[in-house]
């Protein structure tokens, strides 16, 4: 009994030291944020938290975090909305009467993008739909800290089209079946 | 009349001064926490958070009074308050410095031992009375604790009662210092009454009494049931132990009755062992350092001081260790502690008789 509370003892000042250790190391913070550093694994001592709103961590230029939506170069093929396990993107289309123009790698546009929004509160960075996306128009960013107290501003709206322009898209489409139905009937 | 109102001011100014430790306490309990695990703590709340438990006990004075309708009204209502008047009445007998003390009792420390072990019944009524199954084991495991750990420290006190042969606070602290009335003998051989400081303290007096007071200071730890031994809380299996369904005010007087707690039993420990008010400098040969810094303004200093590092010491035992099992504590208190703290009244009484000589 007395050899387990001498063992106990001498183990608790053990443990004593490292803490003291890092008591007195919490003077100074960590020196390396940066993982990409070669230094980072060698400078572990000190504080780890960063303050954050004040203080950032550097992140990779590449990084990939919040959704980004370049709507011109999108054909609104609705193959990002159909990648997302999380059913965050929600898209309406409008079919056009004709070719409306060309995305900048060359592909045809033929649906208007009424709607095109992504619920970044929804989202869980899988980063799906950036891979399926034939035009490359959906990408992540490196943004990553768009905090706000209302929950309706995390639904991100990137369809830039107004309503009078998507009621009168609509009516152009209906004539135009309209039209051809008529044609067919004749 | 007047030394009625005297009394009330020193009530008011001891609790004044325990509530400023506290939040004192808890400030520095959470900074200290956020060190040890590499974080900054509060930071937010005033400048480096030091306002973070000012704003934290503004928030509890403002809550109402929740009380559960299965709990038993009476007992629940009165505990926090039983629970820190145990705690808040230890403190009418420490001396704080040379003549300084707000009653200078001749049984004091045996009053500090008799009023603290109350608290055990404050936490039984916490706990219930709230009528929750986490309570009432909270309550339990803290009453079987604190019952079990008064014993070692107790004993080991009382071995240190046996060399200053008085149970007056204030004449168990003058004894340890220049001011010494009987011969203040330094490992039982040497008078260093005139030269007093670190060396005239009790636990240099006789050497066992070192142990003796370590032990004190783990029996002490578990009797204000702080980690180690905070088994009677354990937050990860009892949510809060005997204060899971208080909140508002009364949780604020547990929490305050809890931190004063550590400053009692830090305080009765450096009364006892460490030569309470007196100066840990020696006089060495023309320079009287002992004597220089000996006096009402010191005294109070030095207390503080010795008292601050021992709660210091506490805050780093938590933050380092972790909790005992419920039978590792009860085998650690009867089967360590107290046959050790035996052997220390034992040493102390063939101390006194054949090395310091009969008393």
């Amino acid at each position: 009994m007395f050899k387990t509370a001498l063992h106990a003892f001498i183990t608790a000042v053990k443990g004593l030291r490292i803490t003291l250790a890092h008591l007195v190391g919490a003077r100074r913070s960590r020196k390396a944020l940066d993982v990409r550093k070669a230094d980072y694994f060698t400078n572990q001592d000190g504080v780890t938290t960063v303050q954050f709103p004040r203080e950032k961590m550097p992140i990779p230029e590449v990084a990939r975090y919040q959704l980004d939506v370049e709507i011109d170069d999108c054909i609104v093929c609705d193959l990002c909305a159909k990648a997302c396990p999380v059913d965050c993107i929600t898209i309406e289309s409008i079919k056009a009467t004709d070719v409306i123009g060309k995305t900048s790698d060359g592909s045809v546009k033929r649906l208007y993008a009424a709607k095109f929004d992504i619920d970044m509160a929804k989202c869980m960075y899988c980063g799906l739909c950036t891979v399926v996306c034939p035009t490359e128009c959906i990408t992540m960013t490196d943004q990553y800290d768009r905090s706000t107290p209302r929950l309706a501003d995390l639904t991100y709206s990137f369809a830039e089209m107004a309503p009078e322009e998507i009621a009168a898209k609509k009516r152009e489409w209906a004539a135009f079946q309209a039209e051809k139905e008529a044609a067919k009937g004749r | 009349m007047a030394f009625y109102i005297t009394y009330i001011v020193v009530a008011i100014v001891l609790f004044a001064f325990i509530a400023l430790f506290t939040l004192f306490a808890v400030y520095s309990e959470r900074k200290v926490a956020g060190f040890v695990q590499d974080r900054l703590g509060p930071m937010e709340t005033g400048r480096y958070g030091s306002l973070q438990t000012l704003a934290d006990i503004l928030k509890l004075v403002q809550k109402e009074f929740i009380t559960p309708s299965a709990a038993d009204k009476v007992l629940f209502a009165a505990a926090p308050v039983v629970i820190f008047i145990a705690v808040f009445l230890g403190f009418a007998v420490m001396p704080w410095a040379p003549g300084l003390a707000p009653a200078a009792v001749h049984l004091g420390l045996f009053y500090v031992i008799a009023v603290i072990s109350v608290d055990a019944i404050g936490l039984l009524m916490a706990g219930w009375g709230s009528n929750n199954k986490f309570s009432l084991l909270g309550s339990m495991r803290a009453v079987a604790q604190i019952v079990s750990y008064e014993i070692p420290a107790g004993i080991a006190l009382i071995s240190a009662v046996m060399i200053a042969q008085t149970l007056n606070m204030q004449e168990i602290t003058l004894n340890q210092g220049i001011h010494a009335e009987a011969p203040a003998l330094f490992l039982g051989i040497w008078d260093v009454g005139d030269i007093g400081g670190l060396l005239a303290w009790n636990v240099f007096q006789a050497p066992h009494l070192l142990l003796a007071y370590i032990i004190f200071f783990i029996a002490s730890l578990a009797e204000c049931n702080r980690a180690p031994f905070d088994i009677p809380e354990a937050e990860s299996e009892l949510v809060g132990g005997f204060h899971t369904e208080y909140g508002g005010l009364r949780f604020a007087f547990i929490f305050l009755a809890e931190y004063a707690m550590m400053f009692l039993v830090a305080m009765i420990g450096v009364v006892v062992f460490l030569g309470g008010w007196n100066t840990p400098l020696p006089n060495i040969g023309s320079l009287k350092l002992a004597e220089w810094t000996t006096g009402l303004g010191w005294g109070i200093g030095w207390t503080l001081a010795k008292t601050l590092l021992v709660v210091g010491v506490q805050l780093w035992i938590r933050w380092t260790l972790p909790r005992l099992r419920a039978d590792q504590l009860m085998s650690l208190c009867w089967k360590v502690l107290t046959p050790l703290a035996f052997l220390c009244m034992a040493l102390s009484g063939i101390w006194r008789v054949w090395v310091i000589g009969g008393g």
